[in-house]
């Protein structure tokens, strides 16, 4: 709390203060002392107001910063500058150490850095100082929040360090002062705004309130509500949006089993399995770029989802070609068969890759989230998920009724017999189905690289989701699948919410169990008047 | 078959060679076993050691298990991918009172099983109701799994589930049990089930002759099944069930209700299972919620499927040809076992749609349209496939 | 035909008899001692103990190297028990019995220790135990090598509490639904409640195994953090902390907000995992790979060489963990007991095992307690580092001694601090 005043107090001296060399008492402590020691220096350093304070802490908390001795050396940007002297060394010394950072002084840094960057001409720098602040900023700094106020244009930092006011006037304002920050709280806080109303409008214990004045608690108690409010609906649309994203994994996982045995009627235990070998070949992918193009990283997702398509696709067609092709119409017998085959993938995998899971890494833009409320963060990475579920959903359905290839496949599934007579080549369209439906497995697991686990057993943890989504929305039917698909993921998320992960899921599969009594063809029934259809 | 002497219940039931080797068995397990294990000294070359008596134990219990599978996909054409369930069920059944015949010797020095000392938990929940009693236990081992089963499939055969539908949902069912007995809540253990068994009907549960008693008991049990299974596919019924594997729309318009017979033996089936898992976890020392997953029973379908289905006999063969096979190869090749096991049921699949025993009968006609018979060719070339 | 296939299953238990018993007869021709190594290296655990299976090997390599135990080369049985615990407890027998393994180096979930406990009692052999689990046991026939309770939960959750560590006054509790995660849990929040903290103060939330949607309680605790200064006490299992941490990571719960301090995610389970988003989280455990003392440098090389030498999976990226510390530790433990025993005599290495010490990788001394079969080991807490690797932030002065009876469970006052039987020997 001092410490801050202190800061404060220094940098509202810095406009007038002459630029002077760091003082390198100061930094040796920054360099050697204890954590105690450490965030004093932190703190005297800001105070000096010298420029080239902030340029050492946003080393240090970069991790960018070595001691040797008691002398602090920048490193970042390639290059070794003493701080202090700013002498250009050109090797690190031997007694060099890097100086770690642990979470207290990572947040001491943070809080320091925003002091010193409220004031800073670059926009972001601002802003995200105003960030910083909005986490939690200390009375102390209201001048300063003040100060940056009357100075900033931008609409987006006012609005946050209007919040940032409000949040300390609440407490230390006279009456109006707090009145209006209270409206303020309540036009626009999130949960930390609740913590600052709430101890308004309670009573202390012996009975009397802890605010005396009823008008502020009565303005309070109506803030508190519209933020409750608003709150509550942020849970109510994260809610459907975790329905709408396990939805969608769901949908992706199980879109390639809706063809091979939804369409095609082999029980594809293997169909795991494909989809580990495209979140491999996307493992593979992404470390490629890595080694090889490091610049492109981030765009290893747009090699990655063909290769995962094809790679799939062509052990598919390799399996159908050297066993599944001599097993039409034993649909059971293609378990035992599919189920050795998913047994030796994952023992090749193993081989190849080791038993331990690999690390695919999300490109910049999947990583992190849109915050739409105070208390909603979207994941990039479930919202891309989402967006590529749609795209391969609607390929893969154009494909099925809009190609010569789906018009054949839909053919032979329908009447083997009848599309041979008229000259389909049914062998030759049931390898190119497989290889179809396992691609599609292989873009899943592409997708599902960028969520979980790439381990061997990584299709281990879909399959049974996977056959309960095709055969809840009924075999052959693409449609029925996406209904399905999205059910459980909806219904999944409202049930965990209200009963816990566990319950959650034993609830959904008792459910399947009693709404197949009730539909013993899916959702969607293939008509036909056939008694054993 | 002779319409003027309907043949004897005996000679339905199997041919005399099949008597023959049956009584082989027999004497292997009440002889043979007993007698190398308890009898001859450790130092003897035939003394067998206490490992092969639980490892030919616990696969007698998974033979049972398949045979219950057989008579409903073989014979029925149901095939249910939730099989583990109702062994689990008989073994958690069976667990419980081994767990109270712990006593006061389990690590808390408690009435209660030591899980729920931990839990807190000051009496037995209802669902322990009367578990320290063995006839409890026995009558739960059947009355479990057979009640759920016949409720089960109550429903699933009069809503007419089939094929792959009916299969989807065993398979949801076992996985929920799954996860409902890994809950600590549940009430059994958690995930970690019951382990550490002392004491069975007073008898000490790691002495050799309480093993052997065990084992032989297995073996009653296995050939018992065996028999009734036979007696049940040869009857009527099992000629009605048949039918219905093959046309089961025709059945029902013949005036039969099918409803009753799949009810029937689908039932019978997960009793059997329940059965073997009551067996099977003496032996092993733990029953735990891993036996539900859904993996399990998938394997279970694929014993029967080795073996050959249809038969019975090709269940049991199955259940020891796979068993056997895991046991060597997870030792002999721990890296490449899986692709050992892998690849054979691949090769299986492709090339013994009727499974081993199906390639056995294959050789045999042969044997008969060519020259005479030499069954101690058969044998050995039997041998060699293993 | 019927008999025949019944004479054919006959033919092949007995045929496997017959091999088993052959197999014994040839154990008597090298001056060699079999050693037992029981790890899954198939199925779900295969992720987690294949490298314990290595670590092991690399030790008996390097022992027989120098000339073995007492002049006895070791000779691993290494034996796949597939991570299906009843397969455990037959693999525990086979090695016992027929192979006759002089000691066993195996097993990382508790269930499966349980599993093969029993056996081990039965046939009196010798179990090394390398993972941390919940205590609450004690066999004469195994020995402790990973750490209890008080060597790793309690001391992380002091760390938190303190200033250093961020004074965190809310706690969410989160676990896979087992029972490790059920026991620390239960003593830290008796734990929590002798440091004054209220129960709604206190969250526990549980997941399935295989759980890999964590968007609703990752929610649940960023409302639960609105509270007040919250810390995150993670005891999920293995698989399910990749999607965890990746959600943590991408709904912006960074480590200086609300910290999360983690008990089964070591170097290896970041192998799979983008750390960026994660610095700043921890983990507590008895040994960090950037720990640096001679020793430990020495334990890299040799594994670091070994991978390569092998051609292991991940050989390009060796890392060293902390039950592969543990197994190292048990390993050399069994040996000086055996060279003090000067036999391989269950019971006389028993006997001889407690009070072994051995200059640890950690850097610290560790020695097996005399009585109540635990190491004294030290504690390290450290943060998540960008590269994957761990920050020593905090750790005990020295070895601390391990309370498989935890005094934070009542009536575990009354238990004695020695497996029943002991005395005897």
């Amino acid at each position: 709390m001092a410490k801050i005043q202190g800061w404060c107090a220094g940098l509202l001296l810095v406009f007038c203060a002459q630029a002077q060399a760091l003082d390198a008492g100061l930094v040796g402590r920054l360099m050697t002392g204890d954590s105690d020691e450490k965030s004093q220096a932190i703190t005297e350093l800001v105070v000096s107001g010298d420029p080239a304070v902030a340029p050492l802490l946003q080393a240090f908390a970069d991790g960018d910063l070595q001691a040797s001795g008691s002398r602090a050396l920048i490193t970042s940007g390639g290059r070794i500058v003493d701080a202090v002297t700013a002498e250009v060394l050109p090797a690190l010394p031997d007694d060099h150490e890097d100086l770690v950072v642990n979470n207290r002084m990572r947040r001491e840094l943070a809080d320091a850095l925003a002091v010193l960057k409220l004031l800073s001409t670059e926009r972001a720098d601002r802003l995200s100082a105003a960030r910083t602040l909005v986490n939690g900023a200390d009375d102390a700094m209201l001048p300063l929040v003040k100060k940056a106020l009357a100075a900033e244009q931008d609409s987006e930092i006012r609005g946050l360090l209007e919040g940032v006011a409000a949040s300390m006037e609440i407490r230390t304002g006279d009456t109006a002062q707090r009145m209006a920050a209270i409206i303020k709280l309540g036009e626009a806080g999130g949960s930390n705004a609740k913590k600052l109303l709430l101890p308004l409008t309670v009573k202390n214990a012996d009975g009397t309130w802890a605010e005396p004045d009823g008008d502020l608690r009565a303005a309070a108690a109506s803030s508190l509500r519209s933020i409750e409010s608003r709150l509550a609906w942020g849970e109510r649309v994260g809610l459907v949006f975790a329905g709408l994203s396990l939805g969608s994994i769901l949908l992706i996982a199980a879109l390639g089993l809706a063809i091979t045995y939804g369409l095609m009627g082999v029980i594809n235990m293997a169909h795991g399995e494909l989809m580990m070998i495209g979140a491999y070949a996307t493992y593979v992918v992404q470390s490629l770029f890595r080694t090889h193009l490091p610049a492109w990283f981030d765009w290893y997702p747009l090699l990655a989802v063909p290769v995962a398509f094809v790679t799939a696709a062509l052990v598919g067609m390799l399996l159908e070609r050297l066993v599944i092709r001599f097993l039409y119409g034993r649909p059971l017998e293609t378990l035992l068969a599919t189920w050795g085959i998913s047994l030796m993938l994952i023992q090749c995998v193993r081989s190849l890759f080791g038993a331990q899971n690999v690390q695919v890494e999300n490109p910049a833009f999947m990583s992190g989230g849109v915050a739409l409320m105070s208390n909603l963060v979207l994941p990039w990475n479930r919202i891309i998920i989402i967006g590529f579920a749609l795209v391969v959903l609607g390929a893969v359905s154009l494909t099925l009724t809009r190609t010569r290839l789906g018009l054949f496949v839909r053919g032979v599934t329908q009447n083997r017999t009848m599309a041979s007579c008229v000259g389909v080549a049914t062998a030759r369209i049931d390898t190119w189905a497989f290889g179809l439906g396992s691609g599609i497995a292989g873009l899943a697991g592409c997708g599902l690289s960028q969520i979980g686990n790439v381990g061997p057993e990584l299709g281990q943890g879909y399959i049974v989701d996977s056959f309960m989504v095709v055969v809840l929305g009924g075999v052959g039917q693409l449609a029925g699948t996406v209904y399905a698909a999205l059910g459980l993921g909806f219904a999944n998320k409202l049930l965990e919410a209200w009963s816990g992960a566990v319950l959650a899921k034993i609830a959904v599969l008792v459910f399947i169990i009693v709404f197949i009594q009730r539909r013993p063809q899916g959702l969607f029934a293939l008509k036909g008047r056939s008694l054993d259809a | 078959m002779n319409i003027h002497a309907a043949p004897s219940l005996v000679n339905r039931i199997y041919g005399p060679r099949a008597w023959l080797a049956l009584a082989i068995f027999a004497l292997i397990v009440f002889v043979v076993f007993p007698v190398a294990n308890l009898v001859l000294p450790a130092s003897s070359p035939f003394h067998l050691s206490a490992y092969w008596v639980a490892l030919a134990g616990k696969i007698m219990c998974y033979a049972i298990v398949a045979l219950a599978m057989d008579l409903i996909w073989g014979y029925a054409g149901i095939l249910s991918l939730g099989h583990g369930l109702f062994f689990a069920l008989g073994g958690y059944a069976m667990g419980m009172y081994l767990m109270r015949q712990i006593g006061r010797e389990g690590q808390y020095k408690s009435d209660l099983p030591d899980f729920m000392v931990f839990l807190d938990w000051k009496t037995l929940p209802w669902t322990w109701w009367n578990s320290d009693q063995f006839w409890w236990a026995a009558l739960l081992v059947v009355a479990v799994p057979g009640l759920l089963a016949f409720v089960f499939g109550w429903f699933a055969f009069r809503s007419r589930i089939r094929g792959v539908y009916f299969s989807i949902i065993t398979q949801a069912l076992t996985y929920a049990a799954m996860l409902l007995f890994f809950r600590n809540e549940t009430g059994f253990g958690g995930n970690n089930g019951f382990t550490d068994f002392k004491r069975i009907l007073g008898f000490d549960i790691t002495a050799p002759q309480t093993r052997m008693a065990l084992f032989m008991v297995t073996g009653v049990a296995l050939i018992a099944s065996l028999l009734v299974g036979r007696y049940i596919v040869t009857s009527k019924a099992g000629r009605v069930l048949q039918a219905i594997r093959d046309a089961e729309a025709r059945v029902m318009f013949c005036g039969y209700d099918t409803r009753h017979y799949k009810l029937f033996v689908w039932t019978f089936s997960a009793v059997l299972c329940g059965i073997a898992g009551a067996l099977y976890v003496p032996q092993v020392g733990i029953i735990n919620p891993g036996e539900m997953s859904p993996a399990n029973s998938i394997e279970i379908a694929i014993w029967v499927a080795v073996g050959g289905r249809g038969t019975l006999v090709g269940a049991v063969v199955g259940a020891f040809l796979v068993n056997g096979a895991k046991s060597f190869f997870t030792q002999a090749f721990p890296e490449y076992w899986l692709y050992v096991l892998g690849l054979a049921f691949i090769l299986v699949t492709l090339y013994l749609p009727d499974g081993v025993v199906g390639l056995l009968a294959r050789w045999r006609s042969r044997f008969r349209s060519g020259s005479a018979v030499k069954p101690a060719a058969t044998v050995k070339a039997e041998g060699d496939t293993a | 035909m019927q008999r025949r296939h019944l004479l054919k299953a006959l033919t092949f238990t007995v045929s496997a008899a017959l091999m088993g018993t052959a197999a014994q007869e040839s154990l008597a021709q090298a001056k060699t001692v079999k050693v037992g190594v029981l790890h899954s290296l198939s199925g779900t655990m295969a992720i987690s103990e294949t490298v314990l299976k290595d670590v092991a090997l690399m030790a008996f390599d390097e022992i027989n190297a120098k000339g073995g135990v007492m002049g006895y080369k070791i000779e691993p049985v290494v034996v796949d028990p597939a991570s299906n615990w009843p397969l455990f407890a037959e693999k525990a027998r086979q090695l016992l019995t027929q192979d006759k393994v002089a000691a066993t180096f195996g097993c990382w979930t508790s269930v499966s220790r349980k599993s093969v406990l029993p056996v081990y009692e039965e046939l009196n052999g010798l179990l090394f135990y390398p993972v941390q689990y919940e205590g609450e046991e004690l066999s004469k026939n195994v020995f402790y090598t990973g750490a209890a309770p008080n060597q790793q939960a309690i001391p992380a959750v002091e760390y938190l509490m303190s200033k250093e560590g961020g004074a965190a006054k809310r706690w969410v509790l989160l676990g896979t639904d087992y029972v490790y995660p059920r026991t620390t849990n239960k003593i830290l929040r008796s734990f929590l409640h002798s440091k004054g903290v209220d129960d709604k103060d206190i969250d526990e939330v549980y997941t399935p195994f295989g759980h890999s949607d964590y968007q609703t309680i990752v929610g649940n605790i960023k409302k639960f953090a609105a509270g007040g200064k919250t810390a995150v006490v993670s005891t999920i299992n293995g698989d399910s902390n990749v999607p965890f941490y990746k959600e943590l990571g991408n709904q912006g719960l960074k480590a200086t907000d609300v910290p999360v301090v983690a008990f089964s995610v070591g170097e290896e389970e970041l192998r799979g995992v983008d750390t960026k988003p994660l610095v700043g989280h921890l983990a507590a455990w008895n040994y960090f790979m950037s720990v640096k003392n001679p020793e430990n440098d020495a334990f890299k090389a040799k594994w670091a060489a070994y991978a390569k030498a092998k051609k292991l999976p991940g050989a390009d990226k060796p890392l060293t963990n902390d039950p592969m510390e543990a197994t190292y530790i048990g390993i050399y433990m069994w040996k000086q007991a055996v060279e003090k025993a000067k036999t391989f005599d269950i019971d006389k290495v028993i006997a001889a095992v407690g009070g072994q010490t051995f200059k640890a990788p950690s850097g610290f001394t560790a020695m097996m307690d005399p009585k109540n079969h635990h190491l004294h080991k030290p504690v390290f807490i450290g943060e998540v580092m960008a590269n994957g690797q761990f920050n020593v932030v905090w750790k005990t002065k020295g070895p601390v001694k391990a309370q498989p009876w935890s005094p934070f469970i009542p009536g575990n006052d009354k238990k004695k601090d020695e497996p029943d039987g002991k005395s005897a020997t």
